[in-house]
């Protein structure tokens, strides 16, 4: 991810304001137009309204949106939601079942290239079946087809409406372990092989961990946070920290396989992190994550006297009680400025006997790393 | 008697499809629409179904006859009243079967709910395009019940077309109204072929719809 500001051409922008019910939406953020960006919050908490707003299958009251530059909706003006280049994945599939597998892939495919725009991202109707492995279903009826498969054949039908923006609402969230399992490595692979902005709404963390670049942090209809993924992770202000199972992901890129020991080598902010299994190839961009539970931290290196693989040096940026008997320690990769982003959770008593203080360097001891997906 | 069955064919055929024409929009409108007084409308569509078709035939006979404004109005476009014509029996006959076809299309439309509609819109399909390429074909069933019960509810009126129509042979002198006839005459051996044929024909039409409705629902399941 760039460092770098992005001008508004490259941003997705957008500002809901309105009552539903009894439930009041004041949703507003701005985010760079790339990869995935997580809707993230407990339920009920208004991700599915800001998603079905920007489909414009809701309007609010008061309402803005735009992407890269490009405004669909302001005080004056509101693009129907049949006008606008999205391709939404709904909870459940809803295919027409009263059309072939073929004929709901090619539904939207047809509409939009009748009245093609310059900018728009066609995506080949061979490739997309390729990448999501539907290609023995064509002519089945959706009414034959199991839960992950229609899921499946849902999302490629919206790619093929050509859309400048993917919006997912919890795709998942209606399909039993097996079938999830199924279809998460293909969401992997969108997100590794398309060009196309996504938006998906989730209330799993994990799943949020292994997809997402950014985040949108909702509770009670407001945007409590939106950014990179990593820092709000890691944000001693947010409540994803104090989260039981919190823990912080790491983007590295694989340096080097050893392949007698069976270890990659991945470099994460200049730092070598070491993973059992053999990866490729060399060069191929990783995400890690790692449990705050599962670092523990030390003034010394123990050198050669532990089975602990990752030692990397940190410094302490912020200690924060969690709870009445421990802490998270938020901390930063590397002796300098800039490194990625780590939370540990230790005991109060270690805190203590270990007398560590802010801005200190200390040695963080990972238990275990796991590979989520290769970015 | 075959011109009476002819007449009577010619006069189902017209009304159902006018009734197609005219019945799915209010029949959508129903199902869509938010605001207080549909109601009224659905209601309004309804009457004909609890009122007596006498009572139906009478209101229509005066609004169409030449005394009202409506009845001069029309005299005065088409350079004829409609009580005892043909036409008078088609427009008093959609009246009359219009709930036969909004009331099963309306249920269809209401069960196929939001969703194929947000998915429509979506996929690029405006409100127009996703009403045929989606709307319809969903609420196939409803369509054909309506469409089915018009037909067979039109054929066998009779208060209706004796208040507005009359007893003109070719013109108005539909099954019904000959069936009549033909007892009021003592002829019962041809009111025994018309009767049992209307008996018949009758039994056909309630069971297709059931076994089509039957058929179709298992292929959406």
């Amino acid at each position: 991810m760039s460092k770098a500001q992005p001008d508004k051409t490259d941003m997705i922008s957008a500002h809901f304001r309105g009552q539903q019910g009894t439930f009041e939406l004041d949703a507003a953020f701005e985010l760079s137009a790339s990869g995935v960006t997580a809707l993230f919050g407990p339920s009920g908490c208004g991700k599915t309204s800001v998603l079905r707003c920007i489909a414009g299958l809701n309007q609010m009251k008061d309402g803005f949106f735009s992407l890269k530059g490009e405004v669909w909706q302001n005080r004056s003006h509101f693009m129907p939601a049949y006008k606008r280049p999205v391709g939404y994945v709904f909870q459940e599939a809803s295919l027409f079942p009263h059309m072939s597998v073929e004929q709901n892939l090619t539904y939207g495919q047809k509409r939009a290239l009748s009245s093609p725009s310059s900018d728009m991202p066609v995506l080949d109707q061979k490739d997309v079946i390729e990448l999501l492995g539907i290609a023995p279903l064509l002519k089945r009826s959706p009414l034959k087809l199991s839960g992950g498969e229609r899921q499946r054949v849902a999302i490629g039908r919206a790619l093929l409406s050509c859309p400048s923006i993917l919006l997912m609402d919890e795709p998942m969230a209606a399909l039993d372990r097996f079938s999830k399992n199924e279809i998460l490595p293909y969401l992997e692979r969108l997100h590794d092989e398309l060009k196309i902005p996504m938006l998906y709404v989730s209330h799993d963390i994990a799943e949020v961990e292994r997809l997402a670049d950014q985040m949108v942090l909702m509770e009670n209809g407001k945007v409590k946070a939106a950014g990179p993924l990593q820092k709000l992770l890691a944000d001693p202000g947010l409540s994803l920290a104090s989260m039981p199972d919190a823990a912080s992901v790491l983007n590295g890129t694989l340096a080097s396989v050893d392949e007698d020991f069976g270890i990659s080598t991945i470099m994460v902010s200049g730092l070598p992190f070491q993973i059992p299994g053999i990866m490729s190839p060399i060069g191929t961009k990783m995400r890690l994550r790692v449990e705050a539970s599962n670092i523990s931290l030390s003034r010394h290196m123990p050198q050669g006297s532990s089975s602990i693989l990752n030692t990397p040096s940190v410094r302490i940026k912020t200690i924060q009680p969690f709870g009445p008997y421990m802490a998270n320690i938020f901390l930063e990769l590397g002796e300098e400025d800039g490194g990625q982003a780590l939370l540990a959770r230790i005991s109060k008593k270690s805190l203590y006997s270990l007398d560590l203080r802010k801005g200190e360097k200390v040695q963080a001891m990972i238990k275990s790393v796991s590979m989520v997906t290769d970015v | 008697m075959l011109e009476a069955i002819i007449l009577t064919l010619k006069l189902a055929i017209t009304v159902t499809i006018l009734l197609l024409l005219i019945g799915t929009p209010v029949a959508w409108w129903l199902s869509r629409s938010k605001s207080w007084w549909k109601e009224m409308v659905g209601t309004l569509v309804s009457l004909p179904l609890v009122l007596p078709p006498t009572v139906l035939g009478f209101y229509l006979l005066l609004a169409l006859g030449p005394n009202s404004m409506l009845g001069r109005s029309i005299a005065a476009i088409t350079g004829q009243t409609l009580p005892f014509t043909f036409p008078g029996l088609v427009v008093a006959s959609i009246i009359y079967s219009f709930p036969f076809m909004v009331q099963p299309v309306r249920n269809a439309f209401e069960a196929i709910g939001e969703r194929p509609l947000e998915v429509a819109s979506t996929l690029r399909a405006s409100p127009i395009d996703c009403f045929f390429t989606v709307v319809l074909p969903l609420a196939r069933p409803g369509l054909i019940t309506g469409t089915i019960l018009s037909f067979a509810h039109t054929v066998g009126e009779f208060g209706v077309v004796l208040m507005i129509g009359g007893n003109i042979p070719g013109e108005t002198k539909v099954l019904s109204i000959a069936i009549y006839d033909y007892v009021e005459t003592l002829e019962w051996d041809k009111a025994h072929i018309l009767a049992g044929g209307m008996l018949v024909f009758s039994f056909l039409v309630i069971f297709s719809t059931t076994l089509i409705e039957k058929r179709l629902r298992t292929r959406m399941q």
